[in-house]
């Protein structure tokens, strides 16, 4: 069970925090041979709320399903962050952005404040891509998969005309946790 | 060769099974968490010359499977505890015209609207006793998206074979968590096909109980005429009131099962040779049980765990064997025990103990090791 990861992200609907999950967990199993499961947990509204997605990923059988003990979390609302930071580990990380996420004190483990928005908003010229962004700097940080892995799940899945844009966001999150790993 | 391996979600790898298994009609109405398996056959479907029908409801969703399993169909509908609810007068219809049929049950909390988005496994004994009369069903709980995929190939199976309605019991985490699926040749898998009566129509009964064995359903429009009735009916499918006809015919809705119960039954077991403490789990419950078990084989509890697969008919004969030696068991259930009264009818006088968690969170690692570790000291 020690090469059991746990990611989290964490926000309100609409964000495309599910397909961020998925994209991580299909580039662990298929590019990677690992084991991955990837699940969701969302209230009965269609946007809005708080919702998150969760991945593991294993060299072995994975188990029990859902997050427990986070490795790496990001959050992209304010009420996502209090809610779902408690079961970060002491020595977990956890990113959130710094327009989005100010009030830091439900924070566990180590909390990095990252400019996702607004890098999303000069480097993309909108916000679309802001989960990608941040699903870049979940695997930068973590190591968990490739960068041609994850860009191989991510296309996977990008509309025809979108490849270049998702591969910049993408891009754009292995930048700025490049910058904190130093 | 490499494995044809993919990420699925478990409502998409039963839509997948049922293709493999060669469903050809699918009739539902959508409902959160089973709605993919409906979305993905809507599409397929029509593409392989099959039909998906969205009907005006659930009762009539199955009454359009009904209709097509007798024309010759592999036929499927999939709700959730609401729509099951509505469904169970044509559960009763199935079960009595002998009709085959799958029926997916994605659990969510309840009763009523109940929480949607959530997980339960709280509907299993309405999977048993749902529908009004003595009646016999097979149902099923697959604990991955890996095993969705193989028992729906599995209920279809099971279902023309018994000529019975075969329910599969997923939740929302199953239904909605994606993982890996090895995806077989189709000519590597037991596919059991709808087959013409080896007689011709004049000499066909299409309740041939006295023969003790399943007739099977001749397809409508092969020339083979019958009568199709819910009234208690003889061997010719019209209605009966003779007392030893009567007789028959109910004992016969049960006997095709439950004599046949070796074949049905599906288990795993996991650590439980030398085991003090039975956990009894199933469905995505399992999951956590297992992960419980090695923590507590990590401080020297002798823990283990027998898992139903085929959750109806009961494998009575198996609890009772492993509750004579285990003397302690531990029935971890999202619901406020049920699967708990079966363990108890089978426990041999052993110390049985439930967990029940029903506030639509899954049942944790920590809750059932907890829950062993202090029955381990009792």
């Amino acid at each position: 069970m020690n090469s059991r990861t746990e990611f989290r992200f964490a926000g309100s609907g609409g964000q495309g925090l599910i397909l961020a999950g998925i994209i991580l967990a299909d580039a662990a199993i298929s590019y990677e041979n690992k084991n991955a499961v990837q699940t969701q947990s969302y209230g009965p509204e269609a946007r809005g709320g708080s919702s998150k997605s969760e991945v593991i990923i294993s060299d072995e059988n994975i188990e029990y399903p859902k997050a427990t003990r986070v490795d790496y979390m990001v959050a992209l609302t304010q009420e996502s962050f209090s809610k779902y930071a408690g079961d970060v580990k002491d020595d977990g990380v956890i990113i959130v952005d710094s327009e989005l996420v100010s009030d830091h004190s439900k924070a566990k483990g180590k909390l990095y404040s990252l400019d996702l928005v607004k890098s999303a908003r000069e480097g993309l010229g909108k916000l679309l891509g802001l989960n990608i962004i941040a699903l870049g700097v979940l695997v930068e940080l973590s190591g968990i998969v490739s960068h041609d892995s994850i860009e191989k799940a991510l296309l996977k899945r990008v509309p025809k005309g979108f490849e270049d844009y998702n591969k910049k966001a993408l891009e754009i999150g292995f930048e700025l946790a490049g910058k904190i790993k130093k | 060769m490499a494995q044809n391996i993919r990420l699925m979600q478990g409502n998409e790898a039963i839509a997948e099974g049922a293709l493999l298994a060669g469903c050809n009609f699918m009739a539902g109405y959508p409902i959160t968490p089973s709605s993919e398996v409906i979305e993905i056959l809507s599409s397929r479907l029509v593409r392989i010359g099959g039909v998906c029908i969205q009907m005006e409801d659930e009762i009539a969703a199955l009454g359009a499977v009904l209709g097509a399993s007798l024309a010759g169909a592999k036929a499927l509908t999939a709700s959730s505890g609401p729509g099951i609810s509505l469904k169970q007068e044509h559960i009763g219809y199935a079960s009595m015209c002998e009709i085959p049929c799958v029926i997916i049950n994605v659990m969510r909390g309840g009763p009523s609207t109940g929480l949607p988005t959530l997980p339960a496994q709280s509907d299993i004994m309405q999977a048993r006793w749902g529908t009004h009369g003595d009646h016999a069903i097979i149902a099923i709980t697959p604990s991955s998206v890996n095993e969705s995929f193989y028992e729906t190939i599995r209920a279809f199976n099971l279902a023309l074979k018994y000529r019975t309605p075969v329910m599969i019991l997923t939740d929302e985490i199953i239904g909605h968590m994606r993982e890996k699926v090895v995806i077989p040749e189709k000519k590597d898998v037991e596919i059991i096909d709808t087959a013409l009566p080896d007689i011709p129509p004049e000499e066909y009964k299409p309740y041939n109980f006295k023969s003790g064995k399943v007739t099977p359903l001749a397809p409508m429009g092969e020339g083979y005429r019958y009568h199709v009735t819910g009234l208690i009916h003889s061997e010719t499918g019209f209605p009966s009131q003779k007392i030893d006809i009567i007789q028959d015919a109910q004992k016969w809705l049960y006997d095709k099962i439950y004599k046949n119960i070796k074949d049905i039954e599906k288990f795993e077991e996991f650590l439980t040779g030398d085991a003090e403490i039975l956990v009894v789990a199933y469905g995505s419950t399992s999951r956590s049980a297992r992960q419980a078990i090695s923590m507590a084989r990590e401080d020297g509890i002798k823990a283990g765990m027998f898992r139903p697969i085929t959750i109806w008919p009961f494998p009575d004969e198996q609890v009772s064997r492993l509750a004579k030696r285990a003397k302690k068991i531990l029935v971890p259930e999202m619901n406020m025990g049920q699967v708990i009264l079966e363990v108890e009818r089978n426990a041999c006088g052993s110390y049985v103990r439930g967990l029940n968690v029903v506030n639509g969170e899954p049942i944790t690692p920590d809750m059932i090791y907890a829950s062993i570790k202090e029955i381990s000291s009792l």
